[in-house]
């Protein structure tokens, strides 16, 4: 599976939720697919977009959030498992693309690669619900299925270690940042 | 345990009046009352770390739905979480609100704490983070508010140092 074909798979899932990812090849495939004021890139802090998504998800407990995290980053904050699992948020479901490299810096491959098992850590650190998904079709139901439901979502996605050939973003990092945080002020306003 | 339980109330109190509703903590001695207090409060929700620098990712995330927090950290915490602090908080310009325990100060006896007490402060400069210095119960409330409003209006890092002489009682 490649994750740009992954992405634009779970694209109509995702396009109307709040969603965070990570730096690099993630954040540019999403943005090629089309960007919305609701997206935030995170492009620097390796391993914090989960962080960011629970901090978000806690706040607006009535709103889904989506967080794109990657193998490497994952594996710079394990203990963001620990943290999510310990507060549950129904409302946070957790993509994360085990390409079992750091692609974006030169294709290093990482613990992934060498047997360390994502899907398993998630598991023991008490996310209720985990899935291993190698297929689009796997990861369309997985991800269907986690935004239908309340239950806090942790889906580690099997991907090649392919990206696109440019991670150029026409979006300043601050420009993302103040367009994101009045989208998120505006679902707050429609919900009153 | 000597920790002032009337001076941990001083400032969470300061805190709730802030409107802050999301507190992220890991447990260190000065902090404990705090932590209870933030644990026992329903209209707060205290997320409790495995690592600071998780923290700055929860605080950034709260911010930017639109929900005042606060992070508890002892020094070592906050040297713990550096990076973040760099490239999330100051790359992004999310405010935070530290409330720091300054261990390895004057008055320390652990020899442990000592190294990280005295990087604290050259440390906070060098990434030009303001500082203020709690040391007297009255001038909790109003100090703790002035962090905040620095904070927000200049979309940058504060840090409040929870000394000795306010948190300790021996």
């Amino acid at each position: 599976m490649l994750r740009a074909d992954a992405l634009q798979t779970i694209y109509p899932d995702i396009e109307d939720r709040i969603v965070v990812t990570i730096m690099g090849a993630v954040a540019a495939e999403l943005y090629m697919l089309g960007h919305k004021e609701h997206f935030f890139y995170l492009e620097h802090a390796m391993g914090l977009a989960s962080s960011m998504g629970l901090g978000i998800a806690l706040s607006l407990p009535e709103r889904k959030v989506v967080v794109l995290d990657g193998d490497g980053s994952l594996l710079m904050n394990l203990g963001t498992l620990s943290t999510m699992a310990r507060y549950k948020p129904g409302n946070l479901l957790h993509i994360v693309f085990d390409n079992e490299s750091l692609l974006s810096v030169g294709g290093f491959p990482t613990a992934t690669s060498t047997g360390t098992d994502l899907a398993g850590i998630a598991r023991a650190s008490g996310v209720p619900n985990v899935a291993e998904v190698r297929t689009l079709e796997q990861l369309r139901a997985s991800v269907h299925q986690a935004l239908a439901g309340e239950t806090l979502t942790t889906i580690i996605a099997k991907v090649e270690a392919v990206g696109p050939k440019t991670f150029h973003m026409d979006l300043g990092l601050l420009e993302n940042r103040f367009q994101f945080a009045r989208s998120l002020e505006a679902m707050k306003q429609q919900k009153n | 345990m000597p920790v002032s339980v009337a001076h941990s109330r001083l400032i969470y109190d300061a805190l709730k009046a802030c409107d802050v509703r999301v507190i992220s903590a890991l447990p260190e001695t000065w902090l404990v009352h705090l932590i209870r207090l933030a644990e026992e409060d329903p209209a707060v929700t205290l997320v409790r770390l495995a690592k600071e620098e998780e923290g700055i990712g929860i605080s950034a995330g709260a911010h930017l739905a639109g929900v005042n927090s606060a992070l508890l950290m002892q020094n070592h915490g906050f040297l713990a979480a550096i990076n973040p602090i760099v490239s999330l908080a100051l790359l992004y310009k999310i405010p935070l609100l530290m409330l720091i325990s300054y261990r390895g100060h004057f008055g320390e006896k652990d020899p442990w704490q000592t190294q990280g007490g005295l990087a604290t402060e050259p440390i906070l400069r060098a990434l030009n983070i303001p500082i203020w210095h709690l040391n007297k119960p009255d001038e909790v409330a109003q100090r703790i508010k002035d962090a905040q409003t620095l904070a927000h209006a200049s979309l940058h890092p504060v840090a409040v140092l929870l000394e000795r002489e306010l948190m300790w009682e021996d």
